[in-house]
């Protein structure tokens, strides 16, 4: 009931202020831009849209994510309003999955108003419906682990900027580490790289993400994702606890 | 309604309250008076659940805030210092989101948001946006936000706090009634509060209390003023040298 009425309420504040517009038109551009541009969708020819659209979210995600969720808790410390919250008989935990709900919702809106590259690729061809719709959960998953590392870095602090700043780093590394370019930067280096660079693509984003873009999310990225998610959840409840004792 | 004893609190080595103890009793205002820094909003915070306590026990109409935080929190309705408020609401829309915390729904929230909203009059500002709202209107929607349930005990914490000499008038008659059927603990440092408002008052200084009585006693203590008792029995900081 609670957790409902403060989902509601930041649900609300998304869209009475500029946030969840902003995030969505910036998203739907820079996606569709990236596709056309560096992903060339025209030369691709893929109807899947894995390779010219879907594999540049993640880089899109570690900027644009931690934005929407970066006042979630630091607000709350600015302005006071947490020691409102503190004192009504409420559990904390209901609070903060409210919260993390109503920005996960609002990234939802944002990943399925790309929807004009799904009717482009079904005007010019006939993809297959279960691999895009992969594609997005892939991204989806992306955006609930990085909403979930926004959350827990903004319980930490009252400044929204230093949220986001630190957010943004966290995010990037956990993107940047498993991403292609830096892999093969690392293999190039010689054979006894071998481990390290096994150790970057299984903590790096991206292995996750393309196993479910592929349409073949293995238990290993769901444990992997969803364990990142949950420790930060459950920090983001700890760390709030112990600023107050 | 409101049962401290032992109460302490500390920050690392230092002592923000130490072993404090007092009651609040159904139709008592307890005026909590203290220089800055003296732990008056620390003893609200810990009294409201907001803060854990170091030591001690608190009691809500006989609920221990310790052991049953949930339910003695159902009991409070609390006013924080800086009225803290969500500045993308509406009044209404705020005092509606309060009430539903507060676990009313339907006919039973509609009715607890619009009898707060003329509690505390605000009926002229109640569709506008909080982050709008001067000084004073802000206070008094932290302050409907604390009637909104109806509750037996009200901590305020400065209540008339940034408020025109009008409308400190109108909120001490509000407390003085409503402490007729509830147990209200407030904060201050306007002396002038105690003997307009309270039936009681204690004077905190660094986390302990330093004189209790009836506005009549102190002042009797202070030899007819409670401003020389104030001067008296607390510390009087001076700047740093």
């Amino acid at each position: 009931m609670n957790m409902l009425t403060i989902f509601k309420r930041e649900l609300t504040s998304y869209f009475t202020q500029p946030t969840a517009y902003a995030i969505v038109i910036v998203f739907g551009f820079l996606s569709s831009l990236l596709a056309f541009t560096l992903g060339q969708f025209w030369n691709v020819a893929d109807a899947s849209l894995n390779g010219s659209f879907f594999v540049y979210h993640p880089l899109l995600l570690m900027i644009l994510v931690p934005a929407v969720s970066m006042r979630q808790w630091a607000d709350e410390h600015y302005t006071g309003t947490i020691e409102l919250l503190g004192t009504y008989p409420i559990k904390l935990r209901s609070a903060i999955i409210g919260k993390f709900l109503a920005s996960a919702v609002v990234w939802a809106l944002a990943l399925a108003l790309t929807f004009p590259m799904i009717l482009t690729v079904n005007y010019l061809g006939d993809p297959d419906p279960w691999t895009i719709f992969s594609g997005y959960l892939g991204s989806f998953l992306v955006c609930l682990t990085f909403l979930a590392i926004t959350t827990l870095v903004s319980s930490f602090t009252r400044d929204q900027v230093v949220a986001l700043i630190v957010s943004v780093a966290i995010c990037c590394l956990l993107t940047m580490i498993g991403w292609e370019p830096v892999i093969n930067e690392v293999r190039r280096t010689g054979p006894e790289t071998k481990e390290a660079v096994e150790l970057m693509t299984r903590v790096g984003i991206f292995s996750h993400f393309f196993d479910a873009t592929l349409g073949r999310i293995s238990y290993a990225s769901l444990i992997y994702l969803g364990g990142i998610i949950s420790v930060c959840l459950l920090g983001t409840n700890l760390a709030l606890k112990s600023q107050r004792a | 309604m409101i049962e401290v004893t032992g109460l302490t609190k500390r920050f690392g080595p230092k002592a923000a309250v130490d072993d404090l103890s007092f009651s609040v009793k159904k139709g008592e205002v307890l005026g909590f008076l203290g220089p800055n820094g003296a732990g008056k909003s620390t003893t609200m915070r810990m009294v409201t659940g907001f803060l854990p306590v170091t030591a001690g026990e608190i009691s809500i109409c006989d609920i221990s805030m310790i052991n049953n935080p949930q339910e003695a929190k159902r009991k409070i309705g609390y006013l924080p210092e800086s009225a803290p408020l969500y500045n993308d609401m509406s009044v209404q829309g705020f005092l509606k989101f309060c009430a539903s915390m507060r676990g009313l729904t339907g006919s039973a929230r509609r009715e607890a948001v619009a009898k707060s909203i003329e509690t505390c009059f605000l009926e002229s500002v109640y569709r506008q946006s909080v982050g709008t709202l001067s000084k004073g209107y802000r206070h008094r929607t932290c302050l409907a936000q604390s009637l909104l349930h109806d509750p037996e005990v009200l901590v305020l914490d400065e209540p008339t706090d940034g408020l025109d000499p009008n409308q400190k008038l109108e909120v001490r008659k509000l407390i003085k009634n409503l402490g007729k059927e509830k147990a209200i603990l407030f904060s201050t440092h306007i002396l002038e509060e105690v003997t307009a408002a309270c039936t009681r008052a204690v004077i905190v200084d660094q986390g302990i209390i330093v004189a209790d009585g009836t506005p009549k006693e102190l002042e009797a203590q202070g030899g007819g003023s409670l401003y020389d008792l104030f001067h008296k029995v607390t510390t009087f900081e001076t700047p740093a040298a």
